[in-house]
Order: structure tokens, then C-alpha cells, then sequence
């Protein structure tokens, strides 16, 4: 399968290639990080299919496109498997998929899964100040962060919304000397400390393993 | 000076008003705060002021975000537009006497720190003549019950943006049951992965969507509280 520029994958998300009997639903911003798993470990039998990552901006309009998702999909495949996380559905996405009896990666978001949910939720507290990014999100941080808080045109907004903030981290899926710099500017400019942590895949890797 | 600039205090009343609704809703603090002095200068009562020129403005702005033409940036600069003319207005309101509609206690559950929503929330309740307490962020159930009893509070206000840390409205729901407090109290919530539904299920008595709705609620709430108590 041939992956879709960012900036496809975060307006307009991807469609499946039609091969393969189980099919991956899953955010734009899990593309690269799905058929890389995919190629390194001759996944043949799963497909995917991703919903526009900027979702992200409107967790609302999740559950109703996983559904529709779902429902034109289903026929052409054995099996559905939803990769999101809770991603601020706040339940309602689990809800739905248990509804249509399909299953959905476990977590609260994908900061979560790439971490591993029982490490993440472990220092969840200790990190309540951490603004996190991923490797897609490092990439495409004036589309998600920067230009949707505004802070292109009022900087001054920046620590409103960052005010309570004491640090990002930076969850490295690859070793990437390039997006660990980028991540490094991007706390630069949101005025917090820089933490880069080495993730992989987490759980996401060991989810996809089972299918 | 550009030859179409508006001289805010050549403007009648009605006029600068209007005028202050616009530049509340394009986030001009600086205009805001002389609007406010110029309508006080003119013998405006402050409560008047506070809602004529400015509620009345930020009322506008909260529809339109929730008819998606403004994003919540253009909300956050109306919002500290609002705030500066707010702070001119409070000590006089205070000396004045203005009607006080009841008594809010707000705040942040526990491991979060978003306070974005909260703030708005606190900024139009105070708007809409309640006294309200910010508990600020991160709040842990005692405290949320520590300040409901030492302020004598009318409502309690939550608010959560995670996932993960909106299920501790419930802890603290659940402990005023224990303590068999929760009747004594109006419970609002909100925060971006709330609904309806989870209000309900965690015996909050509204989820509110926005600032907007919070303050209308509150009033209803408050209302029905009155009748009640004139009632018998």
C-alpha cells in the first residue's frame, strides 16, 4: 500500500486497498505507523483505511465516521478492527464498537498506547503537566497545534493555553535526528521543558500482532 | 489618524454600546476598557455596563462559536477583552450593591489541568451577577467539599477535558452523597468529552455543553430553588 502525504492523511484520510481479510479503521495520524508495522512484519492479511486525522481537533466527528466506516466496510471483510483509542469520545466510541460488535485498540489516546497503557497510566500523574506530541504530530505541528490555537496570528494566546503546562514530551515512534530537533523547537515555542522518550510502537505493535 | 476611525466617546449611547459589541467580539481589550470608563464617566450604573455593553457582547460571541462561525481562539480574545472590562467594573460593583443571583464554587477535577472552559465559565456566571469561587485546577474531592461549606455555596461547578479524569466528578458526587450533602447543592459539569448521558449517569443534575448553557442552567436551577423555598 502506498502511503498518503500528511497532509492527505490529515484532510482527507486514506481508503483501503481492497486486499486482505481483515480490515484496520484507524486516524490518519496512525498511517505510517500501521504499514510500516505492516511491511516489517509481512501483515498481508490486514488492510487499512484511515479516517482524516484532523479528528483530532474534533473528537465529535469520530464515532459517527468510525460507523459509517464500519457499516460500508463490513461485507467486503472477515473481520473489523477499530484503531482508536477513547481519543475523546469520551466513551461514546467504545460504546458504538461494542454496538456493532467490532473490536478497538484499548487506551485513552494514542500518547497512551505508544507508551503502553499500564507504563502510561503509571506516571500519569507525575505527568499531569506534559503536552505531548508523536512523530506525526512533531511533523505536523503548525497544522494541529500552532495554527489551530491561533497562536500564528495572537502569540500572545500562548500561555492561556499553555500556562499550566510544564513540559512536552516527545514520543519518538523512530530514532529520527530531524523530528527530534523539530520537537525540541516546538517546545521552544510553547515555553516548556524538552523531554524526548523512545516509545517504538508500543501497543499498538501488540495489538495489530493478534489480528 | 485614519480617516474612518471610530472616536468612541463622540459616539451617542446606544451607538458605543453597539460599537462595544463589536470590539469585544474582535477581541480589542483596549478599546473594552474605554468603553467601560466612558459609559461610567456618562453616569452608567456598573451593573448596567457589565450587562448591556459587555454580557450582552459576549453573549453574541458565545453563539456564534457554538454556530461554528468563531473558533475558540477569537472566544479566548473576546473572553480577555471581557475580563479587562470586568476588572474595571468589580470593585464598583461591589460598592454599588449589584443583584447577586447565587453562589458558585468552580474548579478542575483532580489530575487535570485545563482551565480554558472553566475560566470562560466563571467569567460569564460572574457576568450574570453570581459570586463565584475558582478553585483553580487539579482539585481533589476534599477540597471541592471544603470550599462548598466554608463558602455556604449554592452551586458546585466541575469541569474535566480528559478521558481519563472526568470519572472523579462522580468521586466527588458520591462523596457529598456519603456525607449527605448532595441535596444542598446545584451539581453543573462540563468539558469537552462529556455528554449528556454521562451527566446523568454520575448524578450530576446538568451537563452543560458550554458557557452559554452553564449560565442559563444556573439561573434555572436558581429559579426553581426560590419557588421552592417560597413555597414551603
Amino acid at each position: 500500500m502506498t502511503l498518503p502525504d500528511d497532509r492527505t492523511l490529515t484532510e482527507a484520510g486514506m481508503a483501503p486497498a481492497e486486499k486482505g481479510r481483515i480490515l484496520l479503521i484507524a486516524c490518519g495520524a496512525l498511517a505510517r505507523e500501521i504499514l510500516d508495522l505492516k511491511a516489517a512484519n509481512g501483515w498481508d492479511h490486514l488492510d487499512l483505511t484511515c479516517l482524516p486525522a484532523n479528528y483530532h481537533l474534533w473528537p465529535d466527528r469520530i464515532t459517527g465516521a468510525v460507523v459509517e466506516t464500519v457499516e460500508k466496510h463490513r461485507d467486503a471483510y472477515d473481520g473489523i478492527f477499530v484503531v482508536y483509542a477513547d481519543c475523546g469520545t469520551g466513551g461514546q466510541l467504545f460504546e458504538k464498537c461494542k454496538e456493532l460488535g467490532v473490536e478497538m485498540i484499548a487506551g485513552p489516546h494514542c500518547y497512551s498506547f505508544f507508551e503502553g497503557n499500564s507504563a502510561f497510566a503509571e506516571h500519569a500523574e507525575e505527568e499531569m503537566g506534559a503536552f505531548y506530541l508523536t512523530d506525526f504530530l512533531v511533523r505536523q505541528f503548525d497544522a494541529f497545534v500552532w495554527k489551530p490555537m491561533g497562536l500564528d496570528r495572537y502569540p500572545e494566546l500562548r500561555d492561556m493555553y499553555f500556562g499550566n503546562y510544564d513540559r512536552l514530551v516527545y514520543q519518538a515512534q523512530t530514532d529520527d535526528p530531524a523530528l527530534d530537533a523539530k520537537a525540541r523547537d516546538c517546545a521552544e515555542r510553547l515555553g516548556l521543558a524538552y523531554v524526548r522518550r523512545f516509545t517504538g510502537y508500543g501497543d499498538l505493535k501488540t495489538a495489530l500482532a493478534r489480528l | 489618524m485614519a480617516e474612518d476611525e471610530i472616536i468612541l466617546s463622540e459616539l451617542d449611547d446606544e451607538e458605543l454600546v453597539l460599537q462595544m459589541h463589536d470590539d469585544l467580539y474582535d477581541g480589542l481589550k483596549e478599546e473594552i476598557e474605554e468603553g467601560v470608563r466612558i459609559l461610567l464617566d456618562r453616569g452608567w450604573a456598573p451593573y448596567d455596563v457589565l450587562t448591556k455593553a459587555l454580557v450582552a457582547g459576549m453573549t453574541i460571541v458565545g453563539a456564534d462559536f457554538r454556530d461554528g462561525i468563531l473558533f475558540v481562539p477569537e472566544v479566548l480574545l473576546a473572553a480577555n477583552a471581557m475580563k479587562a472590562g470586568m476588572a474595571i467594573l468589580k470593585p464598583l460593583l461591589a460598592e454599588t450593591g449589584a443583584p447577586k443571583v447565587g453562589k458558585m464554587v468552580i474548579g478542575t477535577v483532580k489530575g487535570d489541568i485545563h482551565d480554558i472552559g472553566k475560566n470562560l465559565v466563571g467569567m460569564m456566571m460572574e457576568g450574570a451577577g453570581f459570586e463565584v469561587v475558582d478553585l483553580g485546577i487539579n482539585n481533589p474531592v476534599e477540597k471541592y467539599i471544603e470550599a462548598l461549606e466554608r463558602e455556604d455555596a449554592d452551586i458546585l461547578g466541575m469541569s474535566a477535558l480528559l478521558t481519563t479524569t472526568m470519572p472523579y466528578m462522580k468521586v466527588v458526587i458520591d462523596t457529598m452523597k456519603e456525607k449527605g450533602m448532595r441535596e444542598d447543592f446545584i451539581v453543573l459539569v462540563g468539558g469537552a468529552p462529556l455528554n449528556e448521558e454521562f451527566g446523568k449517569a454520575i448524578g450530576a443534575d446538568a451537563y452543560c455543553r458550554d458557557a452559554a448553557v452553564a449560565v442559563q442552567t444556573a439561573k434555572d436551577f436558581m429559579s426553581r430553588k426560590h419557588n421552592k423555598l417560597a413555597a414551603g
